[in-house]
């Protein structure tokens, strides 16, 4: 019994990890159909800036939450300036183009800071079920990827900016004919989208340890779970993280963390030959 | 008379929108058929189910009897139909030597393909722009090497989808003589909706109209038809 | 029948193998020569992008995924059979076979290119994490341990064939690779030439057209990347005979450097990616010694410059600006 309650909690925090590393990503795909393929670099730099601001005294929990996303957003800002703006409508070459400034991200760090792993320590400990022992953070993250999910959420379904947003998405040009900028919606949403990013990597922080190349580690599952997810970026990416989650948790119970994966990548695969546009793209077509 | 190519009950629906509802049509070997009606009448989508582009959510496509409705493009090419789409589509970076002796090198060697390929640009009377890149050629020019490549491999049916789509008058009318002498040894759909250039051309007409067939008769008889004449004039639909 | 053209670029890049397998090992030293090793099995991988990304239009982003596979299987198969010729074929057979299994879901899935680019990225990660997770005596394939992390630093170099006591020396290795390298070059240039390569190239240009033609879209894209797969594993198995496989075979750095190869020595040409490979990879070992700068940064910088600076690659570039000033020289 206790160990059942034990797997259940791992499936769900294993869910909730897969929903914070893949918002960012899904996000700038939802809006802008484009892997960035430096997303694994963001959480990296979220990660770092949590760890060099708690190193300076700064409070933790300041350290974890808002100056990781403040920081990468705004390089994310930047990185949409210079080098996304010029590629719009050539989406091979933003993935291309993303993917050099994911090695000058990693080779840029390594000179920095060098190559070796950082750490911060988990808040919460842990408490016990019968026998077993559950980290309390874990318990934390999903409560923060359900938090995250329903900020995403209301910010596209309540405020005018998400309004705007998902106008341009469905019509860049009825949009920018209706006097709004496509190319001032795609900053944001590129933004914003680094900004999730670097939170997770916060988030994420006190679990894996920096260092940097942190991301390879988690892009593999984000890009998974994003294009299985679809189109539909908030439901296809709750969809998909339920599913290829469970199977992760599942399998990593049963062999070993990479077999888990392994078996995501082969259940991705197989499920794409049945849905080429992904879940959302034959199901729940209309949602978010 | 043989019948080529029929559909029975044919059905398109995306999401809930039924584009094609319902439609039954035969094309007997031989035959210069004209598919019409306003814009939105489902005639476009009705060409992407026969082609294969689209799977029909209902209703099945024959060929010479046998059912191909769950045919890939390239499949329903292999039967023996040439198709033209709407927008050219062609090889840009290839000579149109090259893409023409692709459409024929299927079925022959080298050598025959080259010759056949040369026969059929000579056809359409762009024999000297063989070796043309088909990227810089001009949109007239574009149209022609395209229906080439779709006569030389000696189909038994060409499907065309608004052949004279961006055609001058000029055009049209060599297009309205080109159609009519390929129709001497090919069996042809065309799908339009330029009434007048129907005119020139037709022998049976199928009015389409909402997904469905309005009707069906020779090109006199649809012509004089009020219902015809109302569905373009759009009273029908008000 | 091979158009004048062709044979005259394939008989140069012929010739130009033999003259660099005869003379190269007589003026470089042993160091240098395993290095140039390397770089010649690297040239195979650009090669093999080249092709199906420059001539089928096949968007992969994890080329090294066969490469590594490749060179895996050559050093598993041979340490079990205690004799490199059997392993050759199977380990040309295996990625191939991968190649062929993975390109018919995605082909026949007809996912889009942002999905494929994705789908052989994850699926050369995934690789990379499974090898480096093999650390152990518990991770063996019959007499050979996987070795994680450290790879199988007892990758046997080539023995002739049917007798394993004669190993091959490293400028013999060295005269094997650059002719293989020839010959793929030759190889690829002849499949252009054939109603295979024609009808794939026509693909690029217009997938709808080639299927309305009668051509089966599908099989035709996985056939070549299959062929891609097999060049890619002969590329791994030249490199598990100049240094010996580890994970890094399949990381995320090197999937990255192919695709800068071919950006760089420009997409749609076969001499370009190979020129590129050589290229970087003289830049990147030369930087490397510097021990200032990141090779990492170095490479993404270029990454970022090709794509936004010389979307054509430099062969391309090159060639019309040579065009152009033999066309200013011919007026003045």
């Amino acid at each position: 019994m206790d160990y059942a309650v034990v797997v259940a909690l791992q499936i769900v925090s294993g869910v909730a990890t897969l929903v914070i590393v893949s918002l960012g990503l899904a996000v700038v795909f939802g809006m802008m159909r484009v892997i960035n393929l430096a997303h694994g670099e963001f959480l990296m730099l979220g990660g770092y800036t949590a760890i060099l601001a708690s190193g300076q005294g700064i409070n933790r929990w300041l350290s974890i939450l808002v100056l990781p996303p403040l920081v990468v957003g705004l390089i994310g800002a930047v990185v949409e300036r210079v080098l996304i703006r010029r590629l719009y409508g050539r989406m091979v070459d933003t993935m291309l183009a993303t993917w050099g400034l994911s090695l000058a991200f990693i080779g840029g760090v390594t000179m920095l800071f060098g190559n070796s792993v950082t750490g911060i320590s988990a808040p919460f400990g842990s408490f016990g079920i019968g026998r077993f022992h559950v980290a309390g953070y874990d318990m934390f993250l999903v409560l923060a990827s359900v938090v995250l999910s329903l900020i995403v959420w209301a910010v596209l379904k309540l405020t005018p900016a998400g309004l705007i947003a998902r106008g341009t998405m469905q019509n860049a040009e009825m949009a920018a004919a209706l006097g709004v900028s496509p190319e001032r919606v795609y900053a944001l949403t590129f933004a914003a989208g680094a900004a999730l990013s670097g939170l997770a990597g916060g988030l994420i922080a006190p679990v894996s340890g920096v260092l940097p190349t942190m991301g390879t580690a988690y892009i593999a599952k984000a890009f998974i779970t994003v294009i299985t997810g679809g189109a539909a970026m908030l439901t296809g990416t709750l969809v998909a993280s339920g599913l290829l989650g469970s199977v992760l948790t599942v399998f990593t119970f049963l062999t070993t963390p990479v077999f888990g994966e392994v078996a995501l990548l082969v259940m991705a695969i197989v499920l794409l030959r049945l849905l080429p546009r992904g879940i959302t793209g034959r199901f729940l077509r209309r949602a978010l | 008379m043989t019948v080529l190519l029929s559909t029975d009950g044919l059905r398109m629906r995306f999401g809930g929108v039924v584009a094609v509802d319902g439609v039954t049509l035969a094309v007997n070997e031989g035959e210069l058929r004209c598919l019409i009606g306003p814009n939105g009448a489902g005639k476009s989508t009705f060409f992407k189910c026969l082609t294969g582009q689209y799977k029909p959510t209902g209703g099945r496509i024959f060929w010479r009897g046998r059912d191909i409705t769950a045919l890939d493009p390239f499949a329903v090419a292999r039967l023996g139909v040439g198709i033209k789409t709407q927008v050219p589509s062609l090889f840009d970076g290839l000579t149109a030597m090259e893409g023409v002796v692709l459409a024929v090198r299927r079925l022959h060697g080298e050598a025959e393909a080259r010759r056949r390929a040369v026969r059929a640009l000579e056809r359409l009377e762009v024999g000297d722009l063989g070796n043309r890149r088909i990227g810089l050629l001009a949109h007239g020019q574009r149209q022609l090497v395209e229906l080439a490549m779709v006569v030389a491999p000696e189909p038994d049916l060409i499907i065309l989808d608004e052949p004279t789509a961006g055609m001058s008058a000029e055009e049209t009318g060599r297009a309205a003589d080109l159609i009519r002498e390929l129709n001497r040894e090919h069996a042809i759909v065309v799908v339009e909706h330029d009434m007048q250039f129907i005119r020139t051309i037709a022998h049976t007409v199928t009015v389409f109209h909402q997904g469905r067939v309005l009707m069906e008769d020779s090109a006199e008889i649809v012509f004089k038809d009020p219902r015809v004449r109302d569905v373009y004039l759009g009273k029908a639909v008000a | 029948m091979v158009g004048f053209r062709t044979g005259l670029q394939i008989g140069v890049a012929l010739m130009a193998a033999v003259l660099a397998a005869v003379l190269l090992p007589r003026y470089l030293e042993l160091f240098t020569l395993i290095n140039a090793t390397v770089f010649v099995s690297m040239g195979v991988l650009a090669l093999s992008l080249g092709l199906i990304w420059g001539f089928g239009g096949i968007l992969c982003f994890g080329q090294t995924a066969f490469f590594g596979l490749g060179g895996y299987t050559y050093a598993v198969a041979s340490i079990n059979f205690g004799d490199t010729t059997w392993a050759i074929p199977l380990a040309l057979a295996l990625p191939t076979a991968v190649a062929a299994a993975l390109g018919y879901l995605m082909f026949y899935g007809r996912i889009s290119d942002v999905y494929m680019g994705v789908i052989t990225l994850t699926t050369t990660l995934i690789l990379f994490k499974f090898a480096n997770s093999t650390a152990g005596d518990q991770w063996k394939i019959g007499s050979s341990p996987l070795g994680g992390f450290n790879g199988i630093p007892g990758t046997p170099p080539l023995n002739v064939p049917f007798d394993p006591g004669t190993q091959l020396a490293p400028d013999q290795i060295f005269v094997i690779a650059v002719l293989c390298l020839g010959l793929c070059y030759a190889a690829a240039k002849l499949i252009l030439r054939t109603r295979f390569g024609r009808v794939s190239v026509a693909i690029k240009e217009n997938e709808l057209r080639a299927e309305l033609l009668g051509y089966d879209v599908r099989l035709h894209k996985m056939a070549l990347f299959a062929v891609g797969g097999f060049m890619a594993g002969l590329g791994g198995i030249l490199f598990a005979n100049c240094v010996f496989v580890s994970p890094t075979m399949f990381s995320l750095s090197y999937a990255g450097q192919v695709i800068i190869w071919v950006l760089v020595g420009g997409i749609g040409t076969l001499a370009g990616p190979v020129i590129g490979c050589i290229l970087i990879q003289t830049l990147t070992t030369y930087a490397g010694t510097l021990s200032m700068i990141d090779p990492n940064l170095l490479l993404g910088a270029l990454f970022m410059l090709a794509v936004v600076a010389v979307p054509k690659g430099l062969l391309p570039t090159a060639t019309n600006l040579l065009a152009k000033l033999a066309r200013r020289g011919d007026e003045s």
